[in-house]
């Protein structure tokens, strides 16, 4: 069954005004927090939630906070991660597009928790048209005095500003971001120190995903066992799949966390489209690893499928059909990585170059059937070797595909 | 002569400086807002935005080659960026970039003569739903057909 807690007021007109959310429990949140909690129970609760991030690598939100230091004299700053630049992935816009203000109410409430006044919320730059809908959702909650100076006469200040990206997946990452933010190239940086200590401006900060800021309001307001009820033990709450291929009903569909993912495509997204054969799926966005036809009946949370040895990143689901040769979705695939490694590091930056060329060179119809043992190769020489996770990011799921089929691909390489 | 932004948007700038404690964290949206103005990044608009901010010129050009929204060089009145991505060829983006080049006549990258159309491809938009799917400047097109393409092309003036 579909669980609406993110996404509940999607369908209805305006959804993205403040007098709408106001008239559904809108900045109820926030006047709890204030009123009967202080930023050490909120902290409590949304680890007892147990809210694990939204954005990729799944770490809990309430452990994240807690690393930020107390007593500081520097400023402490909070970025929303809105890149949305995992192939796949959709469910952020829908949050900033339908109900902004949940996500300010959620911004508001994790700045008050850790003791931060300045929020950034750095969003991909071909989404100017949802930039220019958030800015006018911050105007209003400006106007009506939850954002600003001495918020609900609480003496706490809080400002959140949108900050554009121009193109860049890796900026998606989190210490790129924060390079990309102080108006640089984003090239990863080295961790240690991790940005809970020295982030942007060298000042503490947190980095959390959209998504999962705005699953806070929610914690707040039905309490952290709620949350866990509705998803599981370890990891709360709901998630908003979205549903992208080969299927008759793409889009999104908010459901508990662990939901199967045989049930997510084939009864919620309608199943395959044009009575197509189902041949693959990429469970988590592309940086996850592939799953074959007769995986899938698998939970969508991030054990589960960290155990079938692929991931839930991004909740992103790509539904591949028997019909796709094999060798174009390595093409896509490589060729997205070679396209975006920003080049820092030697194997991330010529491995994915030479195993684009390899593939292509399959595709064109001059492979050899060592070429594939060498993309095993040139994949395992990044693996694990790179400043960034987009290192593994791109080998994990090469890998994948070499050696799930590898028999189709060694069809397409003459005798 | 050397760009120069107009009062309106000297002011922009001056707003978006006062998000930022540093100077320097303006460059992504001042280079967004100097494209606006002029349509591409040339280098005496590097070097314009460099004196704006108190920064050297080539820490200018260095962000502008990293980030593939910044041109360059001028494109058509209508920039249509193409998704190459995977949930797009599923569903037969690649064809219709095909037929979009055929249509306006030029080779991927290229400007129509008349200076209306350049076409690129790019990576995934984040509207996987709506495979396949094209940005025009920022305009979002998906559930793309040849039918819906003609037809998008026709109300570009
Ligand atoms: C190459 C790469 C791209 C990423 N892209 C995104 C992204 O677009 N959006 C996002 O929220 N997280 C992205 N992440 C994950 C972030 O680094 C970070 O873990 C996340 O924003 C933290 O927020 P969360 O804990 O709330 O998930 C990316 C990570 C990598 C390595
Ligand atoms: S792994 Fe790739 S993207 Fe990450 S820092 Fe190294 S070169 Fe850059
Ligand atoms: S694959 Fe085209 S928008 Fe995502």
């Amino acid at each position: 069954m579909e669980e609406k807690l993110l996404t509940k007021l999607f369908e209805i007109k305006d959804s993205f005004t403040i007098d709408v959310y106001l008239k559904h429990d809108g900045y109820k949140a926030v006047e709890k927090a204030f009123q009967e909690m202080n930023p050490e129970s909120i902290l409590a609760e949304v680890k007892n939630a147990n809210l694990r991030g939204r954005g990729g690598a799944g770490f809990p939100a309430g452990v994240k906070w807690g690393f930020v230091p107390k007593g500081v004299d520097k400023p402490k700053y909070l970025c929303v991660n809105a890149d949305e630049g995992e192939p796949g992935t959709i469910k952020d816009r829908y949050i900033m597009t339908h109900n902004p203000h949940l996500l300010l109410e959620g911004i508001l409430i994790a700045s008050y928790c850790v003791g931060i006044n300045t929020a950034y919320i750095y969003i991909r730059g071909e989404y100017e048209n949802v930039a220019l809908g958030l800015e006018k959702a911050i105007a209003e909650a400006n106007a009506k005095g939850y954002l600003g100076k001495n918020i609900l006469n609480s003496g706490f200040d809080c400002q959140i500003y949108v900050h554009r990206g121009a193109g860049a997946y890796i900026c998606g990452e989190e210490t790129a971001l924060l390079e990309s933010l102080e108006g640089k190239r984003g090239n990863p940086r080295l961790k240690p120190p991790f940005p809970a200590l020295v982030g942007l401006f060298q000042s503490p900060t947190v980095i959390n995903n959209i998504e999962t800021l705005s699953n806070v309001p929610k914690i707040i307001l039905n309490g952290a066992e709620t949350f866990v009820q509705t998803g599981l033990p370890k990891d709360g709450g709901t998630r908003i799949f979205g549903v992208s291929g080969m299927v008759k009903k793409p889009g999104i569909y908010e459901m508990p966390v662990g939901t199967n993912l045989k049930e997510i495509i084939f009864e919620l997204a309608g199943g395959m489209k044009d009575g197509k054969t189902l041949k693959a799926v990429i469970p988590g966005g592309m940086s996850a690893p592939i799953l074959t036809a007769d995986e899938i009946d698998i939970n969508m949370d991030f054990d589960s499928l960290a155990e079938a040895k692929s991931m839930l990143g991004s909740a992103a689901i790509i539904v591949i059909d028997e019909d796709t040769s094999i060798l174009d979705v390595l093409k896509i695939v490589t060729k997205f990585y070679s396209h975006e490694s920003c080049g820092q590091c030697t194997p991330c930056r010529i491995g994915t170059k030479w195993i684009n060329k390899t593939v292509q060179r399959i595709a064109d119809g001059q492979g050899k059937i060592e070429d594939i043992d060498n993309i095993k190769r040139l994949a395992k020489n990044i693996l694990g070797k790179t400043l960034c996770p987009l290192g593994d990011a791109a080998a994990l799921p090469i890998l994948s595909i070499v050696n799930k089929f590898r028999q189709e691909i060694e069809s397409y390489i003459g005798n | 002569m050397s760009p120069e932004f107009s009062d309106k948007v000297k002011k922009q700038v001056q707003d978006i400086l006062a998000h930022y404690p540093e100077k320097k964290a303006a460059l992504l949206p001042v280079l967004h807002v100097a494209q606006q103005e002029f349509g591409f990044i040339g280098e005496d608009t590097e070097r314009m935005v460099a004196a704006l901010l108190d920064i050297k010129p080539v820490q200018v050009r260095e962000v502008v080659t990293f980030y593939t929204m910044y041109n360059r060089k001028p494109v058509g009145k209508y920039h249509i960026q193409v998704c190459s991505n995977l949930s797009c060829s599923l569903l037969g983006g690649a064809g219709l970039l095909d037929f979009l080049l055929k249509k306006l006549n030029i080779g991927l990258g290229e400007t129509t003569k008349d200076k209306k159309f350049t076409i690129s491809t790019v990576e995934c938009l984040g509207a996987c739903e709506q495979a396949p799917c094209m940005m025009v400047n920022f305009d979002y097109y998906g559930d793309l057909d040849e039918e819906k393409i003609d037809k998008i092309l026709d109300n570009l003036k």
